[in-house]
């Protein structure tokens, strides 16, 4: 069998005193899936900080295809092929949506990904092109977002709340749009506080509380109660 | 006459103060840096220049060639292996450690060179002058200020027009987000700091022509570039043109009406600008 994408093991973040992370197991296989819910502030976001690199890690915690990427910085973890598309889109605010664009393609994989890719799939992106990326909606920030970490031409893709702040068509838009983006191969990494969304997108689901994988299990069976269970804490 | 005369000859000088200026400009830009060794790196970019004439004789302008990449290289390897250790949410540790920078390279100049005033030997360059529209213009003025407008237009160029233009935007918008884009910010600042370096040395190079320098001048050079990007308004090349014109021109006024008065009227205008515009002129991002 051959490594996984990414196997993390005994994950543990902390910012200063303050730990983020407890012992986070976890393992994403090539074309895979993932969903990752839990409630604010469980450690979502940090758990993707700490994959792509944005926080250091201890060693052997988090492995790409069978190498040690803990202790690499967020760039050498983008040549690897993780891109990420950060919660609340992030986007350069001093350049256009082309060059944000470009901008995710400094990393010169190769790959099917690029500008006119981009724009075949978000056809608003190319009348907007020389725009301040800023002077976007929401949705079509978001666009930038995903087709920014697209044009690295990633193996493995994360997504940090891409309906956050949305309106539900734009929302469902994007949604829509998803399998076209992951559906070549490429494995994901959903974050989502929209459950049923991030069920109907994935494979297996992850909960997080507080810190800690609460649930792990196959998103088409997986029960409502087990959800509500590992995402409040109550019983 | 006699004013128009002072307002243009402010005006060629306010061009060697946009070269004192664009290098701390574009570092403070990319990396909300204060660069407090600015001057000193001016004046060892002169000295550099005396001794590459003195060495092989060539014109102090042709030593521009040598002395650009050999400030460029000290750029790159001060910033990777010095002043990225001390970027990080607290500005106050890059203004100690260039402060103690600019008294180690005022001290080895110092050493190096002796507190002997120098100048660098341009022949006819250094008294050249043509007349234009009745008045006298001196040809290494109208040179420094081409010299000045070339930079600006260049640096504007690589800024907007590049890729490496592109990756500083990026870099100053969000580091952490223009990592995972697969942009180390260390090299990045590196480059930066390279081509800041690389300005400095057509700056110290014009300067040595123009007056004598010494190993204590760059103090003195580092304000006059600081009031042109502030008046220019921060993150704005064109602007820190602009800024440099207006000190040049408040200085050269301020000494026709009374030649004690130049420096000091530089600075009122400087303060008052600053009164009126916090922000400078025409600023590009909020300080
Ligand atoms: N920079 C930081 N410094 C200190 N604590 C932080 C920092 N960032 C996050 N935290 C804390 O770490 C915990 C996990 O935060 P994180 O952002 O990973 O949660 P999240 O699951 O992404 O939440 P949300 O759904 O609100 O995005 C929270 O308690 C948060 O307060
Ligand atoms: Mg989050």
């Amino acid at each position: 069998m051959p490594d996984p994408i990414l196997k993390i093991s005994g994950l543990n973040a902390h910012y200063g005193d303050f730990q983020a992370l407890f012992g986070v197991d976890m393992q994403v296989d090539a074309g895979e899936v993932l969903a990752i819910i839990g409630a604010n502030g469980a450690g979502k976001t940090t758990l993707m900080r700490s994959i792509t690199g944005l926080l250091t890690n201890g060693p052997d915690q988090i492995m790409h295809k069978g190498t040690d990427i803990g202790r690499l910085r967020a760039d050498e973890v983008a040549l690897r092929g993780i891109a990420m598309v950060p919660e609340g889109r992030q986007l350069f605010p001093s350049l256009s949506v082309k060059e944000n664009l470009m901008i995710g393609a400094q990393v010169l994989r190769p790959g099917p990904w690029n500008l006119k890719a981009v724009y075949q799939l978000f056809p608003i992106l190319e009348e907007r092109k020389d725009q301040q990326s800023t002077s976007l909606s929401g949705g079509q920030q978001q666009m930038v977002a995903i087709g920014r970490a697209l044009m690295s031409n990633p193996e493995l893709i994360l997504f940090d709340e891409i309906s956050l702040g949305l309106a539900p068509v734009i929302i469902r838009d994007i949604y829509r749009a998803l399998p076209g983006i992951i559906g070549n191969g490429m494995s994901a990494i959903i974050v989502e506080q929209d459950i049923s969304k991030a069920l109907s997108v994935s494979s297996r689901v992850y909960c997080l509380q507080e810190g800690r994988v609460s649930l792990e299990d196959r998103s088409d069976t997986v029960a409502r109660e087990d959800i509500s269970r590992a995402y409040f804490g109550i019983e | 006459m006699d004013w128009l005369n002072a307002i243009v000859q402010g005006t060629l000088l306010g061009g060697l103060y946009a070269l004192f200026a664009a290098g701390l400009s574009l570092i403070f830009g990319v990396m909300r840096l204060v660069n407090i060794a600015h001057g000193d790196l001016i004046v060892l970019a002169a000295y550099l220049g005396l001794t590459v004439t003195t060495a092989t004789g060539i014109h102090p302008l042709l030593a521009i060639v040598v002395v650009v990449p050999v400030m460029a290289a000290i750029g790159y390897v001060l910033q990777r292996g010095l002043l990225n250790q001390t970027l990080g949410d607290d500005l106050l540790p890059p203004l100690l450690v260039t402060f103690g920078l600019s008294v180690i390279i005022q001290n080895a100049l110092l050493e190096g060179y002796t507190a002997d005033p120098q100048k660098l030997a341009a022949g006819n360059l250094e008294t050249a002058s043509f007349a234009f529209g009745g008045l006298t213009l001196g040809v290494l003025p109208v040179l420094t200020f081409s010299f000045a407008i070339a930079v600006i237009w260049g640096l504007q160029w690589i800024f907007y027009c590049t890729a490496l233009g592109r990756a500083f935007r990026a870099v100053s918008d969000n580091q952490d987000i223009a990592q995972l884009m697969g942009l180390n910010r260390r090299h990045i600042f590196g480059l930066a700091m390279a081509l800041a370096l690389a300005v400095t040395a057509i700056a110290g190079i014009l300067l040595g022509i123009r007056t004598s320098f010494d190993p204590s001048g760059g103090g003195g050079r580092l304000i006059f570039g600081f009031e042109a990007v502030i008046i220019g308004g921060l993150g704005n090349l064109w602007g820190t043109l602009a800024g440099g014109v207006i000190l040049g021109v408040a200085q050269t006024v301020g000494a026709k009406i009374d030649p004690g008065w130049q420096i000091l009227s530089g600075h009122i205008a400087f303060l008052l600008i600053l009164a009126v515009r916090p922000n400078g002129l025409f600023p590009r991002i909020s300080a």
